[in-house]
C-alpha cells in the first residue's frame, strides 16, 4: 500500500496541470495529506518486515537488462517516508500564499514529493537513480521562478552539484551493474566485490551522493540554494532533499561496498567532523537569518555522515534518527524565516529584524522559532538531542576525537542558533547600530528594556495554514523527542541487519 | 535473378522514386502543390513502409549491393518514419514556392537513406552516399531569399564534397588491397592478411568520410552553419534521417567489414586500427562539443554543438564492438533523431511567431504557449539524459555496454569523459529552460497567434510522446534492435 505514495504524487502532479487555478493548493494539499495519511498507516501497521528490505511490488521492466520496476521497504525507508509526508504537507501549507503561476509551482513541488518517495522505496539500482535525477529538474524550476535572493544563480548551482553528483553515481551505477550483472539492491548487497575495484568505486559512489547530502567541501550549494529557495522549496531541500544524497549513500555507496567502506570511513568521519565545525562557525558570522539556517543544514547533515562512519548499530540508527528529526527542524526553520518572517517584513537581515521587535509583533512566529531552535541546539525533550546523542555514542567507540571535536562544534551551533533567534526576536534595544555579532551588546543593554508591550510595527497576523503547518512540525520534533523509541524501534532491527558494521 | 524479383524486393525504394517524381510533376502542374506535395509524398512513405514490412526477410543480391535483412528494414523503416515526421515541419516552413522540389528532394534525400542502410557493399554505399548528400546540398541552401541558407548550403557543400573525395580514395585504396567491395569479403580478406600501412590509409580515408556524416570533431566545422542556416525541415533531416543512416552504415562497415583490423582503444593498451581512430574523435567530439555549445546563444547553433557532442557518445558504441555496443548505438542515435526532429519542430514553429531562433526569441515561451515550452523541455531534458525520458536510458544502455566491452573496462576513459561531457551539457539545456520558464521579458503574455497548424502542434506532441515512451518503455525499440542484430 506504502508503494501508492508515488502514484498519488504523481497523479496528483498531473491532476493539478488540468484543474483550474482556484484548486492547485487544494489539490496539492489533499494529495500530499493522503501521502501522509497512507504513510501513518502503514507505520503503525504491522505488515512491514522490518529489518528487511522486503519487496512490495516487483514487475519486469527490462528483462534483458536485468531492470525492474522493484519497490521494498523497511524500518529506515519507513521513517524517511514518512518524514517526507510531513515535511510535504507542512510545505504545501506554508505555500498558501503563492499566487503567481500557482498550478506550475505546486506541480514542481509535487514531483519533487512524488521523486523523494521513489527514491526511498526503490530496491532496483536503475530505478533509484531514476527517480533521484527526476528531482532534480523540479528543483530548478522551484526555485529559478519561484526564488528570491539570486535565485537564478542559486538555482543552477544547485543544480549543478545535484547532477554533478549525480554524474558521479551514474559512473558508479554502470560499473557495479556491469561487474555485478544485477540491479537489485538486495542481491547487490549480497555480492562481494573486488576490494580493488571497491577502493575506487566506492568513493566516486559516495561521493556522488554525499554532494546531496552536503559533505564538506561540497556544500556550497545548500546555503546558497536555500537562500535563493521560495520557502516551500527551502523546507523540501532541508527536509527532504538533502536527505536522499544520505539516504542513497547508505543504501547504494556503503550496503553494496562495505570494503570500500571500510577504507575510507576514516576520512568520512573527518570530513563529517570538519562540516559540523565548519558550518556552524560559518552560520555564527551570517547577517542573513536564511543563510544562518542554511549552513545549520550542513552542520546537521554532517552528524548524518559521522554516524555513518562510526559504522556502529548506534551510530547509523542515530543517523537515521537525525535525518529525520532535521528534516522536520529545518523545515520548520526555514518555514518560520521564509514565510512567517521574510513574507511579512521583506528582510532577514540580522539588524533590520533586531529593529522590528519581532517577538512581540509575531508571537506566534517567536513562540515555533524558540521550539525549533531548542531542537536544533539540541535540547533533551527534543528530536534533535535523541538523534545526536544516539550518534555520539555509537561514534564514541570509533572516533573518540571525533566525539570531542563535535563537542565544540555543538557549542557554535548553539551559538549562532541562540544569536539569530536573539536577533529576530528578542533584541528589545531595537534600532542598534551596533554589528552584530558584538558580545557586550548583550550584557549592557537590559536597563534599556522598552516599558511598552506595542510591536514597533504592525505586520499582517499568522495565517491558520501557517499555524497548522508549524503544529504539525512541532508536534513531530517533539514527540519523537520524548518518545525517540518510536522511531528506533522501527530503524534498530533494519540497521542490525547490515552487514557493514564493525562488531 | 530476374529483373522482377529485383523489383519485387527493391519494391520500398522504387515505390520512393515514384512518389519524387509524381511529387515533381504535381508541383509542376498543380496550383495547390503545397499541400498536394507533401500529401502525396506521405502516401508514397506510407507505402514504402507497408511493403518494407511484407518483404522477406532475408535476401542478398549482386554480392551484398542490396541485402534484406531484419536489420536493415527496421532502419529503413525507422529512416522512413523520420522522414515522415519532418514533413510536417516543412508545410509550415515552405509553404509558397517551389514546393514540389522540395519535396522531392527530400523523398530523393530519404532513397538515399535506404540505399546507403540496405547496402553491404562499399561502390553501393558510397552511391547511397552521394545521393543523399546532394539532396541535402540543395536542400540547405533552399531558402533562396535567406543569405545564412546560401551560406549552409555552400559549406556543407564544400565539406562534403571533400569528404567524399577522401572516402572515394579510401575505398580505392581498400579495394586495391583486397581485391573487392563486398563487405563480408573485406572481412574474409583483412582476417587472413597483415595490416600494411596502405590499407591503414585506405580504412582512416573511409572512416572520414562518415565522420563528416556524422559532424564528429573535426570533421563538425560545417555543421553549426547548416544546422543554423538552412531552412528548419533541412537541418531536421540533416540532423536526424541522415545521421541515423551514417551510423548503421558506419558501424556495419567497421564492425563487419573491417572487424579484423580492429585495433584496440583502451587507455592501456591501444593498439592500432579503426577503433582508436573512432575513440579519438569520439574524445575529441565530446570536449569540443560540449564545451563550445556552452558559448552559443543561437538555439539552432546550440544544437549543433550539442549534436558534435552526441555523434561522440553514439561512436562510443561502435568503439566497444559486438551486438551488446552497436544496438546501443542504434538505440541512442535512433532515439536521438526523434528527439531532435521534436526540436527543431518547436524552433520552427517560434521562428515563425518570433522570426528567429535565438535564446531571446525564447523568452517567456512558456507564458505565450505552454505546450511547445513543455514539449521543448521534454526534448533538450532527453537529450541531456534526464530520466524518465529516452535520452536518460539510451545513456545507461551505451555507456554501460562501453564499460562492459572487453571485460576488462579499458574503456572506462571513455565513458568517464562522456560523461562528464554530459555534466557540461546540462548546463546549456537549461540555458534555454531558464529563458523560457524564468524570464518574463520579451513579448510578454502575448499568446502565440493561432498560425502554428495543428499539424504541425500534434507532430511535436507525437514526437513528445515518443520521447517519454521510449523513455519508460525502452525495450519496445531496444528489444527489437537487439532481436534484428540477431
Amino acid at each position: 500500500m506504502i508503494a501508492w505514495t508515488i502514484y498519488l504524487t504523481f497523479s496528483g502532479a498531473i491532476l493539478l496541470l488540468f484543474l483550474p487555478r482556484a484548486f492547485a493548493r487544494w489539490t496539492a494539499f489533499f494529495t500530499t495529506l493522503a501521502g501522509l495519511g497512507i504513510t501513518i498507516a502503514t507505520f503503525f501497521g504491522t505488515d512491514v518486515d522490518l529489518a528487511h528490505f522486503r519487496t512490495i511490488v516487483r514487475v519486469p521492466w527490462f528483462p534483458a537488462l536485468g531492470m525492474s520496476y522493484h519497490l521494498a521497504v523497511d524500518g529506515i525507508s519507513l521513517v524517511l517516508i514518512l518524514v517526507t509526508g510531513i515535511a510535504a504537507v507542512s510545505a504545501v501549507l506554508f505555500s498558501w500564499d503563492v499566487d503567481q503561476r500557482a498550478k506550475e509551482f505546486f506541480f514542481w513541488l509535487l514531483l519533487v514529493v512524488g521523486g523523494s518517495y521513489g527514491v526511498f522505496l526503490s530496491a532496483d539500482l536503475f530505478l533509484l537513480f531514476l527517480f533521484y535525477e527526476l528531482v532534480i529538474v523540479p528543483k530548478y524550476f522551484l526555485i529559478a521562478i519561484f526564488g528570491s535572493t539570486n535565485k537564478e544563480y542559486g538555482a543552477m548551482k544547485l543544480t549543478l552539484y545535484s547532477f554533478f553528483g549525480g554524474t558521479l553515481v551514474f559512473l558508479g551505477i554502470i560499473a557495479i551493474y556491469s561487474i555485478g550483472g544485477s540491479l537489485d539492491l538486495n542481491q547487490l548487497a549480497g555480492i562481494q566485490f573486488n576490494p580493488r575495484l571497491q577502493s575506487w568505486l566506492f568513493p566516486v559512489l559516495f561521493l556522488g551522493f554525499a554532494v546531496l547530502a552536503g559533505i564538506w567541501p561540497l556544500h556550497t550549494w545548500a546555503p546558497t540554494g536555500h537562500v535563493a529557495a521560495p520557502t516551500a522549496g527551502s523546507m523540501l531541500l532541508a527536509g527532504i532533499v538533502m536527505k536522499l544524497g544520505a539516504y542513497a549513500a547508505l543504501r547504494v555507496a556503503i550496503l553494496i561496498l562495505p570494503q570500500g567502506f571500510e577504507m575510507w570511513r576514516t576520512w568520512i568521519a573527518v570530513l563529517a567532523v570538519i562540516g559540523i565545525v565548519y558550518a556552524a562557525a560559518v552560520a555564527l558570522r551570517q547577517r542573513d537569518l536564511k543563510f544562518v539556517i542554511g549552513y545549520s543544514s550542513v552542520s546537521h547533515m554532517g552528524f548524518v555522515l559521522l554516524g555513518f562512519a562510526s559504522a556502529t548499530v548506534w551510530g547509523v540508527t542515530g543517523s537515521v534518527l537525525q535525518m529525520f528529526s532535521h528534516g522536520v527542524i529545518g523545515a520548520l526553520l526555514f518555514a518560520v524565516a521564509g514565510r512567517m518572517i521574510y513574507r511579512r517584513t521583506h528582510t532577514r537581515d540580522l539588524d533590520a529584524l533586531a529593529a522590528m521587535n519581532l517577538g512581540r509583533a509575531l508571537p506566534f512566529a517567536a513562540f515555533s522559532f524558540v521550539i525549533a531552535a531548542a531542537a536544533s541546539m539540541g535540547m533533551p525533550g527534543f528530536s534533535g538531542f535523541a538523534a545526536e546523542i544516539t550518534i555520539l555514542i555509537g561514534t564514541w567507540k570509533a572516533f573518540p576525537l571525533a566525539v570531542w571535536v563535535t563537542g565544540i562544534g555543538m557549542v557554535l551551533v548553539a551559538a549562532f542558533t541562540l544569536r539569530a533567534l536573539k536577533r529576530t526576536f528578542f533584541d528589545v534595544d531595537g534600532g542598534s547600530t551596533a554589528p552584530p555579532g558584538d558580545a557586550n551588546q548583550m550584557s549592557a543593554l537590559p536597563t534599556q528594556v522598552r516599558s511598552s508591550a506595542e510591536p514597533s510595527i504592525h505586520l499582517p497576523a499568522i495565517t491558520l495554514p501557517e499555524k497548522l503547518g508549524a503544529g504539525l512540525l512541532m508536534f513531530a520534533t517533539i514527540a519523537v523527542g520524548l518518545y525517540p523509541k518510536i522511531l528506533i524501534d522501527r530503524i534498530q532491527p533494519a540497521v542490525e541487519t547490515m552487514r557493514f558494521l564493525t562488531k | 535473378m530476374s529483373y522482377l524479383d529485383l523489383l519485387r524486393l527493391a519494391a520500398p525504394e522504387t515505390i520512393v522514386v515514384v512518389a519524387a517524381l509524381a511529387v515533381l510533376t504535381i508541383g509542376l502542374t498543380s496550383s495547390r502543390a503545397s499541400i498536394w506535395c507533401p500529401l502525396v509524398a506521405a502516401i508514397g512513405i506510407g507505402a514504402a513502409i507497408v511493403t518494407l514490412l511484407r518483404l522477406p526477410v532475408h535476401a542478398n543480391l549482386f554480392g551484398g549491393m542490396l541485402v534484406i535483412s531484419p536489420l536493415n528494414s527496421l532502419f529503413k523503416t525507422i529512416c522512413l518514419v523520420l522522414a515522415l515526421l519532418t514533413l510536417p515541419l516543412m508545410t509550415s516552413e515552405q509553404r509558397g514556392r517551389n514546393s514540389g522540389e522540395y519535396v522531392a528532394l527530400l523523398l530523393l534525400g530519404t532513397l538515399g537513406l535506404m540505399l546507403l542502410v540496405g547496402s553491404e557493399e562499399l561502390l553501393m554505399i558510397f552511391i547511397g552516399l552521394e545521393l543523399l548528400g546532394l539532396s541535402l546540398y540543395v536542400m540547405a541552401a533552399f531558402d533562396k531569399t535567406d543569405l545564412r541558407s546560401a551560406e549552409a548550403g555552400l559549406k556543407y557543400f564544400l565539406f562534403g564534397s571533400t569528404a567524399s573525395a577522401f572516402t572515394l580514395f579510401g575505398i580505392s585504396l581498400v579495394y586495391g588491397m583486397t581485391g573487392t567491395t563486398a563487405l563480408a569479403w573485406i572481412a574474409q580478406k583483412l582476417s587472413i592478411g597483415t595490416v600494411e600501412p596502405l590499407l591503414a590509409v585506405g580504412i582512416v580515408m573511409t572512416l572520414i568520410g562518415f565522420a563528416f556524416k556524422i559532424a564528429v570533431a573535426p570533421f563538425h566545422l560545417w555543421a553549426p552553419d547548416a544546422y543554423q542556416g538552412a531552412p528548419v525541415p533541412s537541418s531536421a533531416f540533416i540532423a536526424s534521417g541522415s545521421k541515423v543512416a551514417s551510423f548503421v552504415v558506419l558501424g556495419k562497415i567497421v564492425l563487419i567489414g573491417f572487424g579484423p583490423v580492429r585495433g584496440n582503444a583502451d587507455w592501456h593498451g591501444m593498439v592500432a586500427g579503426w577503433s582508436p581512430v573512432l575513440a579519438a574523435l569520439a574524445a575529441f567530439s565530446i570536449l569540443l562539443g560540449n564545451f563550445v555549445a556552452l558559448a552559443q546563444i543561437n538555439v539552432r547553433r546550440l544544437l549543433a554543438y550539442s549534436a558534435v557532442a552526441h555523434g561522440g557518445y553514439t561512436l562510443l558504441g561502435i568503439i566497444a564492438g559486438g551486438r551488446d555496443g552497436f544496438s546501443a548505438t542504434l538505440f541512442y542515435t535512433s532515439i536521438y533523431a526523434v528527439t531532435l526532429i521534436g526540436a527543431f519542430a518547436v524552433v520552427a514553429a517560434v521562428r515563425r511567431e518570433t522570426g528567429g531562433d535565438d535564446l531571446q526569441n525564447f523568452s517567456g515561451l512558456a507564458s505565450r504557449s505552454p505546450f511547445l515550452a513543455a514539449s521543448m523541455s521534454i526534448f533538450l531534458l532527453s537529450l541531456a539524459g534526464l530520466p524518465p525520458l529516452a535520452g536518460f536510458f539510451g545513456k545507461f544502455y551505451l555507456f554501460s555496454a562501453t564499460f562492459r566491452a572487453g571485460g576488462n573496462h579499458g574503456l572506462l576513459w571513455l565513458v568517464a569523459l562522456a560523461l562528464f561531457g554530459s555534466f557540461l551539457s546540462l548546463y546549456y539545456y537549461l540555458i534555454p529552460l531558464r529563458v523560457m520558464f524564468v524570464d518574463q521579458t520579451g513579448s510578454t503574455s502575448q499568446p502565440l497567434k493561432g498560425s502554428t497548424s495543428l499539424l504541425a502542434r500534434a507532430t511535436v506532441a507525437v514526437l513528445a510522446a515518443l520521447v517519454l515512451f521510449f523513455g519508460l518503455m525502452p525495450q519496445s525499440l531496444a528489444a527489437k534492435i537487439v532481436a534484428a542484430l540477431g
